[in-house]
């Protein structure tokens, strides 16, 4: 009746049911505090119904920042297990719970964080830096969040009911085969993706249509802000890379299930062949996760140094050229796989091939900032700690990109320190950074500068001493993903400092939600009345903040880049247009069902309740139809209502 | 420049030193930096020269930044502001051009040292190699000497000067066999045989470990490696000899059963095919 679900599912190790028991303990205060204040009919109405990009996009980030936080605490962990467990002495963490931990860092980060900042950051800026009132596909943006979401609950429930995948986040079998971890651990990880990727590739193919249909008249490919070419690119990689992973991850649990051959070490499966589909995903997803934040930084360069982005065509073409080539190097995440010096070569010159545009944009953003005016507000320290660890992270990955030297740094902790320099200081501080510039459009109000700061310096000092170690560590023979090492091997002064920068980073963190807690207090006094409280060049800053829900009264029109900021210049006002009604979508729930009969179809796929995944498959694809069927998902705001919204403003 | 600044400066300064320090102390335990073979000292030169030839990009790279956004900060009135100033041919072509050069010069660098790091390549040397098997099981690393006729493991010894012919394959999840003084790395695999040859240049002990994660006793997946006079190392063989214990199918299979932590252990080698079965165990219906 409930397939492997039995009482002995539920996990009795205090530290994770103690991290159960909170998360729980998180979302029944919410629920309460909903109840208490009666905003039921708020939150629905509001928001988990919305088809508005702008409230996806805050929803995003909201369940990005609860992840990160948990993402966070498990570096804790696994970092203090290694400061202490040497020697005679094995730490506070069993051997399997440690692989939990880091496998579901690992999962949670790229997933759950990565992604989660991607389309945040995308629903958010996209449609108003496009002069659009809207996306393509408003209904599958909500699917592709609520998927999202439904992913990340997963992952958590996990803590709860059975245990997570210990095979690392990117699981390669036959460590992942049923032989060898027959548990249910692997099944949570690969449903987790599974429907998290879905929801990727949905959205992805939304936003895809939205940046190629929706833009305002006038606004050529070429007079895009750098943002949008930086997601354009970004989308056409989820598209073509999303679906190898979900093809994969599909393979490997009919070996899992249906005890298929795939990918199994015997009859004829091929264990080389998951370890080429993952990484042919894998390695665009990098480009995928760092293509925003080099948009926001292209952004917040240009508008901190009052300035013209420097080599704007050169910027897209640099971009086109990662896109391009990011398909063809997956395989130097594998040369130790053993193929021919040839095939190595080939992949590994490729590879570098990649740091030349790379570096052109490196460039290009600090020839933004000569003969400027340089502002250093908040973003643009985030936009430093990014350049100076990007740099280095960027050299390191070149210096792996050689095979021989590959030979004698894979696997080890220096890679570990490589992908947290690009992926720490590019995406996260690129995340950051756009948040504190873009946090006023969306709440009226900036965030506290002070605390900012303080923040910024936390987190980059942080940094250094987490992961300068590694470098050092990796090269002193430490592997990764090792919960224990002897006393001789001299590494332990170097975890102890590694430990230490990890709380120096949470440190950061509680800055940074001190900030949010403070900056809504003393909300009154930073109160962004103009809409434009950074002096901004692109349409987003033309509207009020927060922008009314369609965005634009009146349909802007651009003859060139950085519309806003030529108008500010010449200082001649847009002859008033008289306002037309304006279509929009109608909210619905169907999104958030459709989801929820994906956690239900997921849920039991992973626990092998059979009828229920019937009933939750069933119960998506009806839902889906009456969906379809549905011909009343549209109205238009009239203009006495515009003039009335307008005019309140 | 503002107190915070100064503050943040000062905390990155001293965690420089504290680092610098760390790494002066413990610098003959960096494996990497110390390679005690042909093959590994090799891949450290080229592991030097390559972060040299790349530091002409990203010192300038690092340096502008900060010099630049000091320089144009907003309230130095000397600065020079030319809002519109967005495009430079010349300055495009240093900057697609130069990073472009030292790409090729490291692609002619990279195509090179793959054929001649070439993990499969068997080494020149007059002196005759010394075959090793190697089996990665759960968790432990099993060495078998065809040629010897004796097994170990969690243990390796081999003579110095001597190329070492390591024959690589796994009845086990993935992992990847590892020694960083004498060069790196390639993965072990279940049905498959990967090859590493390596040289010892002087006698010595060294570490050697799996690189790939594969499951809990991972950790505990280590070895010593040592390398010896060849006088000790036939005596060491001879002595090995002498083990009472035989390792066959039969005591394989209780080899096979996963432990974690395991001791070094020594066996005499009574069944010669044993590692081509191991391989073809995958290839047949079972």
């Amino acid at each position: 009746m409930f397939g492997k679900l039995g009482l002995d599912s539920f996990t009795r190790n205090p530290i994770e049911f103690g991290a159960g028991i909170s998360m729980v303990m998180a979302a029944l205060a919410a629920i309460s505090f909903l109840f208490y204040f009666k905003r039921w009919k708020w939150l629905g109405k509001e928001w988990l119904t919305s088809l508005d990009p702008k409230k996806i996009g805050v929803m995003y980030v909201v369940v990005t920042a609860i992840m990160l936080f948990k993402g966070l605490i498990d570096a804790v962990m696994m970092r203090a297990q290694q400061a202490v467990s040497v020697g005679d002495s094995y730490g506070y963490l069993a051997s399997d719970h440690f692989q939990q931990i880091f496998s579901a860092h690992g999962a949670t980060m790229i997933f759950f964080v990565g992604m989660g900042v991607v389309f945040g950051m995308m629903n958010l800026i996209i449609p108003l830096q496009i002069g659009a009132r809207d996306v393509a596909f408003p209904f599958l943006n909500s699917l592709g969040f609520w998927l999202f979401a439904v992913g990340a609950l997963l992952l958590n429930i996990s803590l709860i009911i059975g245990e997570f995948s210990g095979a690392g986040w990117l699981g390669y079998p036959p460590l992942t085969s049923m032989e060898y971890n027959p548990g249910v651990g692997v099944d949570y990880w690969i449903w987790t993706l599974q429907v998290a990727g879905v929801g990727s590739l949905i959205s992805g193919i939304n936003f895809l249509v939205t940046i190629l249909k929706m833009r305002c008249p006038g606004m050529t490919l070429m007079k895009m802000p750098i943002f949008v070419w930086s997601c354009l690119c970004c989308l056409i990689l989820i598209i073509f890379a999303f679906p190898i992973l979900t093809a994969t991850l599909a393979m490997l649990s009919l070996d899992r299930f249906l005890g298929m051959h795939f990918f199994s070490a015997s009859f004829g499966g091929n264990p080389m062949m998951f370890v080429n589909l993952i990484w042919a995903w894998g390695h665009p997803e990098v480009y995928i996760l760092i293509f925003p934040a080099f948009g926001i930084f292209s952004e917040i360069v240009a508008t901190f140094s009052r300035k013209y982005l420097f080599g704007y065509v050169s910027m897209v073409w640099a971009l086109a050229a990662i896109t391009a080539l990011s398909f063809i190097v997956w395989l130097h995440h594998f040369f130790t796989m053993g193929s021919g010096a040839s095939v190595n070569a080939f992949f590994g010159i490729m590879t570098m091939l990649i740091a030349v545009p790379t570096g052109v944009k490196m460039f290009n953003w600090i020839f933004t900032m000569v003969r400027g005016k340089v502002y250093l507000a908040t973003p643009m320290l985030w936009f430093l700690g990014f350049a100076s660890n990007f740099t280095i992270g960027g050299m390191t990955g070149v210096l792996m990109s050689v095979p021989a030297v590959d030979f004698q740094v894979h696997n080890s902790l220096f890679l570990i320190a490589h992908f947290h320099s690009v992926i720490i200081g590019g995406v996260l501080f690129g995340f950051f950074a756009g948040f504190t510039y873009w946090f006023p459009k969306f709440f009226g109000f900036k965030l506290n500068e002070k605390l900012g700061r303080y923040a910024f310096w936390y987190w980059m000092i942080g940094f250094l001493a987490a992961f300068m170690p590694l470098y050092v560590l990796g090269l002193m023979g430490a592997t990764r993903r090792l919960d224990h090492y002897d006393h001789a091997s001299g590494w332990q002064p170097l975890y102890v400092l590694a430990a230490v920068g990890v709380l120096l980073i949470m440190i950061g963190v509680a800055f940074q939600v001190l900030q949010i807690i403070i900056s809504i207090r003393d909300r009154k006094k930073n109160l962004d009345t103009t809409g434009d409280p950074w002096d901004g060049r692109t349409l987003e800053w033309s509207t009020t903040s927060p922008p009314p829900f369609y965005n634009f009264a009146i349909t802007p029109e651009v003859n060139e880049r950085d519309p806003f900021w030529i108008k500010k210049q010449s200082g001649r006002e847009q002859a008033k247009k008289e306002y037309k009604d304006i279509h929009m979508p109608k909210n619905t729930p169907m999104g958030l069902f459709i989801a929820g009969c994906a956690l239900i179809f997921s849920f039991s796929m992973i626990w092998q309740i059979f009828w229920l995944a019937g009933v939750g498959a069933l119960g998506a694809l009806v839902l889906l139809i009456i969906h379809l069927s549905d011909d009343d998902t549209d109205y238009y705001v009239t203009v006495s209502e515009i003039e009335q919204i307008e005019n309140r403003i | 420049m503002k107190k915070t600044h100064k503050f943040a400066l000062f905390i990155l300064l001293s965690l420089a030193c504290v680092l610098a320090v760390i790494i002066f102390w413990d610098s003959s335990r960096i494996d990497v930096l110390n390679p005690k073979g042909l093959i590994a000292l090799k891949q450290r030169n080229l592991l030097v020269i390559s972060t040299l030839i790349m530091l002409i990009v990203v010192v300038p790279a690092i340096v502008f930044t900060f010099v630049f956004a000091w320089k144009y900060r907003s309230d130095n009135e000397k600065a020079k502001y030319t809002p519109n100033w967005e495009n430079s041919i010349l300055a495009e072509c240093i900057w697609w051009g130069i990073p472009f050069i030292i790409i090729v010069v490291l692609s002619v660098m990279v195509w090179k040292t793959s054929h001649e790091l070439d993990p499969f390549k068997p080494l020149d040397s007059p002196t005759k190699p010394i075959r090793i098997q190697v089996v990665a099981l759960q968790w432990k690393w099993l060495f078998i000497y065809p040629e010897e006729k004796i097994a170990t493991v969690n243990f390796v010894q081999f003579p110095e000067k001597t190329p070492l012919n390591f024959e690589i394959t796994s009845d086990a999840p993935m992992n990847s066999f590892w020694i960083p003084q004498l060069g790196g790395q390639i993965y072990a695999m279940s049905g498959m045989r990967t090859k590493l040859h390596l040289i010892a240049d002087a006698p010595g002990i060294f570490n050697g470990c799996s690189a790939n994660f594969s499951g809990t006793g991972f950790a505990g997946m280590k070895f010593i490696a040592k390398a010896s006079t060849e006088a000790d190392f036939d005596a060491w063989v001879s002595s090995v000899k002498k083990s009472p214990n035989h390792l066959d199918a039969k005591s394989y299979k209780q080899l096979l059963k996963p432990s974690i932590n395991n001791k070094e252990a020594f066996y005499l080698l009574s069944d010669d095919g044993l590692f081509d079965q191991i391989i073809m165990k995958y290839m047949t219906p079972m």
